[in-house]
């Protein structure tokens, strides 16, 4: 067949489709919309609280940072690449049970993890409440002991959001596990020295991806680190811009920490290099290393503690909260509650998997530079904190809605769209992220092969390559539909008038100090996005058989 | 199969985002007509949903309500300038509602229900904001370990008498911006520098968590005082939890600087926004909630002290009795927040 290609088909196969290329960069543009707002802002001089700022809180916020990035990343590195590789790799009591359980904490708003720990703990919690009664002289330097400490968000951080890099470094072991780890294995090497010899390597670019998520999720939190008093960068660009009013100031430092991730992304690209990871000849059947004895109950161990920490703890108490709040708070209002966040949840998730999908199949048929270097820009959202990237979504619609319907700021009062744009805005990255990869797990074989047979680069999409990606494109939707369900800022911000989500009044709630009250908000929020990654991990399991 | 289950759930999710903005303009369809009124709220209690719903039936108003926290409203009013909906603005501090009047975002009213509702150092001398309630940041100390008379005044928590005892919250924080705008108008801002520098050492930890917290604290013995608002006490007094029952037993409350200027007071209050499409409204809804009614719910409910003379309080304020409250005029706590900030930063408060 090949052989009887003509030149000038081949030339027509190898020209790049600009429509396709120019949809995407049509697309970025209306993305890069308000990071652009922020981003220009770097250019200006800066305000008049910018020494204050710089001088006298960077330095402590910086260090607080820069522990936290250290410390979250490294931890939930471990724990990620590690569960991944124990239930992959060997067998143990409940290993089944952990390959779909340990992305379960992915459901808990590190926010809501942090109020959670600390009502447990505290005086009135039921840990002290147990010690008081138990041990009636406890020593008053237990009684004492805080939680809310940098230390303790670390933990937090990595035990909500390891998961990230679990479900990257899963996909991948399972999939690259077979031929290499075999022979890896017949030249008599040890499990330990497998793990670290083939296994590390293998999982790399997941390592890579999945901390990349977790920093950009840590970068950008506010709930958690202002409820335990750990200022951090992001909290300069708030004591910046609302509680000095110093706007220019905050574009900056905003600007500032765009840029820090930029470079991270670029990192995460090239260690990746030029390799290009493909399934060909991949074999997903591996004997299992048995653990026995004590290697089983550490590996059990090894599991349950971030489930436990990250999910199972924070959910029970919500759960003891929500009895003594129930009654009052679950009424025809919460239905409505409920129905908002789930509509807004799956609009946002179909439309980002539906753009994401525009923008990474354009470059990769363009293959050239500007393509991929044009949806970085879209995916910078991730990282700015959600309350700065209103304010850029806030200028791009009052800007539109000026110019189309004069007089009236319509579409950010009356409507959810201009929530919709922000919440593209914010995550793409975690949609484009998933179906990227999804496209080079199917390689570039495929698609060669529909174009020579005569298809349209549509219909090849369509037909051939979408149907093989239902997974990932299933994962990009159900990510994107959890954090739309678990986020605050932008949707505090610009939602219209009387709308409200669990999500909103979940976190109102508890930042009054109503604990009991909100938490049976939260625990909704965190039962439909376990829910949903149940799905998830369905979706994932059939994209590998079918 | 695949790609039609996608292309399904796509349709339905652009099916979902009509539905949602069609439900949205339904909700509140652009009419700038008589019968409502847009709300841009920070406070997001109980109580304030069922004042609005009682002024909804009293006037036939409907009362449209966004929640978030004033920082960010303002930042919207800024951003949709005379195109904005809002008709109130609503926050819980007398310096963010100066931020506002400064920032040009508000406009003045002139009313003799709220002008006598209100009494006159609880709201802007030009109309442009009137506090609705009243909140003291008060002491919570251990009465077995904290000697009363080192409770005198605010001054004296900046004495080595309190190194590792004094608990507070971090200076994010809008009620403690406001209660060092107090000293620094008190006692200019050298001294309020060293006040602040003093609390810093004497704390019994980094600060952290809200004012509740700060109160377990006390109970569980890691400080023996903290600096707290009124309403988070009588909360955890009046709560279902019997062990929030017991941490408000175990502690005592105290209002400072008794014999001389008083406690330090601030306010949630609300102003008619600049662009107010429908100002009229606005006024009632202003009206209603400093009125007998309104003032007498925000005490019962949520444990404010009214602003308005003469109003019941709830049981558990009357049982911490009368108390001196600083007359400071509150227009001072906004202009003095940016300096209030500054020391707070430069003493290293985080």
């Amino acid at each position: 067949m090949a052989v009887g290609l003509s030149a000038a088909r081949l030339t027509r196969l190898r020209a790049v489709p600009w429509r396709w290329v120019g949809l995407a960069l049509a697309l970025v543009a209306v993305l890069a919309v308000p990071i652009v707002v922020i981003g220009a802002g770097v250019l200006r001089p800066a305000g008049p609280s910018w020494d204050h700022v710089a001088g006298t809180l960077l330095p402590a916020y910086v260090g607080n940072t820069v522990i936290l990035v250290l410390g979250v990343g490294v931890l939930a590195l471990v724990l990620g690449v590690g569960a991944a590789w124990l239930v992959t790799m060997t067998r143990f009591p409940g290993h089944r049970f952990f390959s779909w359980a340990l992305v379960l904490p992915l459901a808990v708003p590190a926010y809501m993890a942090a109020y959670t720990w600390a009502g447990m703990l505290d005086v009135t919690g039921p840990v002290q409440r147990l010690v008081r009664t138990v041990v009636p002289g406890m020593s008053d330097a237990f009684l004492q002991w805080n939680v809310m400490r940098i230390e303790a968000v670390v933990v937090i951080f990595a035990v909500v959001l390891y998961p990230y890099v679990f479900l990257l470094s899963r996909t991948l072991l399972e999939r690259r596990s077979g031929s290499v780890l075999e022979s890896a294995r017949l030249l008599g090497r040890s499990g330990w020295s497998v793990f670290f010899r083939v296994g590390v390597p293998l999982v790399r670019p997941a390592m890579a991806g999945g901390v990349a998520l977790v920093l950009m999720e840590v970068l950008n939190d506010y709930g958690a680190v202002k409820y335990y008093g750990v200022p951090t960068f992001t909290t300069g660009i708030f004591r910046a811009w609302f509680t000095l009013g110093d706007v220019d100031t905050a574009i900056r430092l905003s600007g500032i920490l765009m840029l820090i991730v930029l470079v991270l992304l670029v990192l995460e690209r090239w260690q990746r290099g030029d390799a290009r990871y493909s399934d060909a000849g991949a074999s997903r059947f591996t004997a299992r290393y048995p653990l026995r004895g004590w290697r089983a109950a550490g590996a059990v161990a090894f599991c349950a503690t971030p489930l436990v920490l990250g999910f199972a703890l924070p959910v029970a108490q919500l759960l003891a909260w929500s009895g003594r709040s129930a009654g009052t708070v679950v009424d025809a209002g919460f239905l409505v509650l409920s129905l908002n966040s789930f509509g807004l949840a799956a609009a946002a998730g179909g439309l980002a998997v539906a753009v994401a999908v525009v923008l990474a199949y354009a470059a990769r048929i363009e293959r050239g530079r500007l393509t991929a270097a044009a949806t970085k820009l879209a995916l910078l959202g991730y990282s700015v904190p959600g309350a700065v990237i209103a304010v850029g979504v806030l200028v791009a619609v009052l800007a539109l809605d000026r110019t189309v319907l004069p007089g009236a700021a319509t579409l950010l009062t009356a409507t959810v769209l201009a929530l919709l744009f922000a919440y593209l805005v914010r995550f793409m990255a975690v949609a484009f992220l998933s179906v990227e990869s999804g496209f080079e797990r199917v390689g570039e074989s495929v698609r060669m092969a529909s174009r020579t047979a005569g298809a349209s680069p549509l219909r090849t999409l369509a037909r051939v390559e979408l149907p093989l990606l239902k997974g990932a494109l299933g994962a990009a939707g159900i990510l994107v539909f959890v954090d739309v369900l678990k986020e605050l800022p932008l949707t505090l911000i610009l939602r219209p008038f009387n709308f409200d989500t669990l999500a909103t009044r979940a976190f109102q709630l508890a930042t009054d100090e109503q604990l009991a009250a909100s938490a049976p908000s939260a625990l909704m929020v965190i039962l439909t996005a376990t829910a949903v990654l149940v799905v998830l991990h369905r979706v994932l399991a059939n994209g590998e058989t079918g | 199969m695949g790609s039609g289950a996608k292309k399904g759930a796509v349709t339905r999710g652009l099916a979902m985002v009509a539905v949602l903005a069609a439900g949205g303009l339904a909700a509140c369809g652009g009419d700038t007509g008589a019968d409502e009124v847009n709300v841009y709220s920070h406070r997001h209690y109980e109580a304030d949903r069922r004042l609005f719903e009682q002024f909804t039936e009293e006037t036939g108003i409907r009362v449209n309500v966004v929640t978030a926290s004033a920082d960010e409203l303002i930042t919207r009013l800024e951003n949709e300038g005379e195109d904005s909906p809002a008709d109130v603005l609503i926050t819980v501090d007398a310096g963010r509602l100066h931020r506002a009047k400064s920032l040009g975002l508000l406009q003045p009213v002139s009313s003799s229900v709220l002008e006598s509702n209100v009494p006159s150092h609880l709201r802007d001398g030009d109309g442009h904001w009137f506090g609705l309630t009243r909140r003291a940041r008060v002491y919570v100390y251990a009465s077995n370990r904290a000697d009363t008379a080192d409770l005198a005044t605010y001054e004296g928590l900046a004495e080595p008498v309190w190194e590792d005892r004094v608990l507070i919250r971090s200076s994010s924080n809008v009620y403690n911006q406001s209660l060092l705008a107090s000293l620094v108008a008190h006692l200019g801002p050298e001294a309020a520098e060293a006040w602040a520098a003093g609390v810093v050492r004497n704390m019994a930890r980094e600060p952290a968590g809200g004012d509740t917290d700060q109160i377990k604290a006390v109970a569980a013995g890691v400080g023996d005082v903290a600096v707290v608002n009124t309403y988070y006490l009588a909360r955890l007094a009046d709560s279902e939890d019997p062990e929030d029952r017991r941490v408000a037993d175990a502690v005592s409350i105290r209002f400072p600087n008794q014999d001389g200027r008083g406690a330090h007071v601030n306010v949630s209050g609300a102003g008619v926004t600049r662009h107010a499409p429908n100002r009229t409204n606005a006024v009632r809804l202003l009206e209603f909630l400093s009125g007998d009614e309104a003032q007498a719910l925000f005490a019962e409910a949520n444990h404010e002290y009214p602003v308005k003379p003469g109003v019941e309080w709830s049981e558990t304020l009357r049982a911490w009795g009368e108390f001196r409250a600083d007359t400071l005029d509150l227009t001072v706590l906004g202009e003095l927040n940016d300096e209030a900030v500054r020391i707070f930063d430069r003493v290293g408060w985080p």
